[in-house]
């Protein structure tokens, strides 16, 4: 066992899941020089010929309305048709069910890169103090890491998968390895300096975006549509930025259409072999190994833990804390948009620069009193974006009429835009979390996900001072707004709807109250590591990726070290 | 297909300007008119599922809705929807058939040969939901459908896209954004 083979029938390591987190383990331990195989629930990524980057609304006789016009009947594909996930809200097949009284949504993207492929690319640090946040209000649970200890990680992550930003000295959001923002477009201009106004900081976005040739990369080249795939990889995705350049060490073993069902563990309770339904013709696989890395999604990779049952650990594997699907959360999300005057008539110009915000307003309260215990950040949206399927339909209904009186409305209007969205911490509540519905399988007869949520007082104060500071940025700029009477219940997003779930197989040094140590290696299963979002302990005003991909590095360190001296 | 040679063609560039100098945009835009100059040479359009009739009332329509939808191919892009959605079929067929039949009951005559200023008349009845009425409910409801459609048709087309002066989908070495563009917001904002 401790002789390495090119095509041991026994793999190092298996890694489940290809997205943030099993891209970045499988590139660490495969630098390391380890066999990996990697199994993938979905099919293989063609950037070239999958990503549809560069086409054109009429290079397609639906124009992106989908066969039949499915998106006029609500049955359109999430995120829209030029989106480059593999999968959505719901996947056939492939149910969740959620309890009574909650609502969630669960987002799932099958296919080699995962949710990476196409999410917002903004790569925030954790704070200081984000990761202690019982020590600084009594509320919650304190990380068993500190920030200095996971800050040489976003050193490594940032610097390798490449992250725009500048250096701000703000504590809310830690400065990191950047690479140069380009200039902020005119609405973004506006937005800054209502923003000074406002006494609320406005800087150069974090995005993984290189604006410099990295690593082999070229650098972006300015079209505006990341959320489409880039077929160069100037944008972070672990397909392109990790995976495929691992796969040409010969030490990565991909198999894709491999959903994992369950871990297969021996008499001492240590993982043997990953159970797994081979999608392409039914049937039940396994594949041996030394170590496992869940890195599957937070929700998925706890869904296989649950279902992992045998003598010694019946409520599933790594789970004699019993933690395992609780303390689930998502980011609180809000948005607020209007026309703005002062921006019509405006000069047209190519608008479309990186495929995100150019600037974003960090948390600036946190060492003030609020209403509420926790913070958010700002993310903003306007300009010139590629017309399209629905892009005037808000206009068009509201102004109704026709002809030339409706072209000029719709010409005068385009552009004028502004959008503030909101992504808050929610605090972990007993009322929420994942359990197995044991009354429900998949296609594949693996039992399903059952989902309770509830957002408490504490997302929804901050989800009406979000309103409020929206309200203020709108109207310092010149714009309206038309107070909404719904109530905060139905302001704030759906639990899930932010896609940043975390926290569901938390890291702790107590094995009592936590699943994983602060390697994100279980208490009880000492070759299991967790390499997502699951093992987080709280879910800050960030976006989770950037952590992800920190930790996973971290993780993946330790793990080689610890297999190297035969602790595991 | 020859839309992919337009993409290529950008793909392409951006392969080659990795190594060598930088891309201009007008390049960019050179495909982009390219696409639109091909967009005009396609044949005369045989409908898919509707009928000659209903499909000559549709693109009459759609032009009276957003003069120079026919050019962004709005009837034939109905036409190609509903030919995969029967609901979506129904509504229109269900819509221009009361339009001919209310026009007829009006004017004498169905819609597509009935004089431009009566024409005109009914539209700007069934054009505003305020105009509602038990008897005009079907052609208000109709009429939101093909507005709603045809401004999509419009506006995802070349010509639709051109029109709106939209200039990015390129690819450029540099981002930069024009000072004259600042200046004109920041001016009108007073910030």
């Amino acid at each position: 066992m401790q002789q390495i083979q090119r095509s041991a029938p026994v793999a190092d390591v298996v890694i489940i899941g290809s997205g943030a987190g099993g891209g970045t383990a499988t590139k660490v331990l495969v630098d390391l020089g380890l066999h990996v195989t990697l199994l993938e629930a979905g099919p293989m990524l063609h950037p070239e010929t999958d990503f549809k980057e560069h086409k054109w609304p009429y290079d397609y006789p639906h124009r992106g309305a989908g066969e039949g016009g499915a998106s006029y009947f609500g049955h359109g594909r999430d995120f829209g048709w030029f989106s480059a996930h593999a999968g959505g809200w719901h996947l056939e097949g492939e149910p969740y069910t959620v309890a009574e009284g909650s609502k969630f949504q669960w987002f799932r993207s099958r296919i080699v890169g995962g949710r990476t492929n196409h999410y917002g690319r903004i790569s925030l640090r954790y704070a200081d103090y984000d990761l202690k946040p019982y020590s600084r209000d009594g509320i919650g649970t304190d990380w068993p890491l500190t920030y200095d200890e996971i800050a040489p990680y976003y050193d490594k992550a940032e610097k390798f998968i490449g992250v725009t930003g500048s250096r701000e000295g703000i504590r809310s959001a830690p400065d990191g390895q950047f690479q140069p923002c380009p200039p902020p477009r005119v609405h973004e201009v506006l937005i800054q300096k209502a923003s000074q106004r406002l006494g609320i900081p406005c800087i150069p976005n974090r995005l993984a975006v290189i604006t410099q040739p990295t690593n082999g990369r070229p650098a972006c080249h300015y079209c505006g549509e990341c959320g489409r795939g880039c077929i160069s990889g100037a944008n972070y995705s672990s397909a392109q930025v990790q995976v495929f350049p691992a796969m040409k060490t010969g030490r990565v073993n991909l198999i894709t259409n491999a959903m994992a069902r369950e871990l297969i563990t021996d008499s001492e309770g240590k993982v043997t072999a990953v159970s797994y339904i081979d999608k392409t013709t039914r049937t039940e696989k396994q594949v041996k190994c030394r170590a496992v890395v869940l890195a599957a999604s937070c929700c998925e990779s706890t869904r296989l833990l649950l279902n992992s049952k045998a003598p010694g650990h019946a409520n599933g594997l790594g789970n004699s804390s019993g933690v395992v699907g609780r303390y689930l959360t998502d980011n609180t999300g809000f948005g607020l948009g209007a026309s703005i005057p002062a921006l019509h008539g405006l000069p047209r110009y190519d608008a479309d620069g990186m495929g995100g915000a150019h600037l974003y307003m960090p948390w600036w309260l946190w060492d003030k009193k609020t209403e509420f215990p926790r913070g958010y950040h700002i993310e903003i949206g306007g300009g010139y974006g590629m017309p399209g399927i629905g892009s005037f339909a808000g206009l068009a209904n509201r102004e109704e009429g026709y002809g030339e009186a409706l072209k000029k409305k719709i010409y005068d209007d385009y552009g004028t835009h502004v959008s503030f969205a909101g992504r808050g911490e929610m605090i972990p509540n007993a009322d929420t979390y994942c359990e197995i519905d044991n009354n429900v399988v998949d296609r594949w007869g693996i039992p399903v996900l059952k989902f309770h949520f509830k957002w408490t007082d504490a997302e929804l104060k901050q989800v009406a001072h979000m309103e409020q500071t929206f309200t203020s940025l709108i109207e310092t700029m010149g714009g309206k707004v038309t107070a909404s009477t719904r109530p905060l219940d139905q302001k704030i997003s759906t639990g899930g709807e932010i896609i940043h779930e975390v926290g569901s197989i938390r890291m702790g040094d107590d094995p009592k109250t936590s699943a994983l140590n602060k390697y994100c290696q279980s208490h009880d299963v000492k070759n299991l590591f967790v390499a997502d979002a699951a093992p987080f302990v709280s879910n800050p005003d960030k976006n989770p990726t950037l952590t992800i991909c920190a930790l996973a590095w971290r993780t993946a360190e330790y793990m080689a070290e610890e297999m190297r001296k035969g602790n595991v | 297909m020859s839309e992919g040679m337009n993409r290529r063609t950008v793909l392409a560039q951006i392969a080659a300007a990795t190594f060598a100098g930088p891309i201009g945009i007008a390049q960019a835009q050179h495909v982009h008119h390219a696409a639109a100059a091909e967009a005009k040479t396609t044949g005369v359009y045989q409908p898919k599922v509707l009928t000659h009739h209903e499909f000559a009332t549709l693109r009459l329509l759609c032009e009276t809705i957003v003069p120079g939808a026919s050019k962004g191919g709005a009837a034939e892009f109905v036409d190609i929807l509903a030919d995969k959605n029967a609901e979506l079929l129904a509504i229109y067929t269900g819509g221009i058939a009361w339009l001919d039949q209310r026009m007829k009951l009006d004017y004498g005559t169905d819609f597509l040969t009935a004089k431009p200023p009566d024409r005109t008349q009914m539209l700007d009845k069934i054009a505003y939901r305020k105009n509602e009425t038990p008897e005009l409910a079907p052609g208000i409801r109709f009429f939101v459908w093909a507005r709603r459609l045809t401004v999509d048709a419009y506006y995802s087309s070349a010509a639709g896209i051109k029109e709106l002066g939209f200039m990015g989908n390129g690819a450029r070495k540099e981002f930069t954004v024009p000072q004259d563009a600042i200046d004109y917001a920041v001016k009108r904002s007073g910030l």
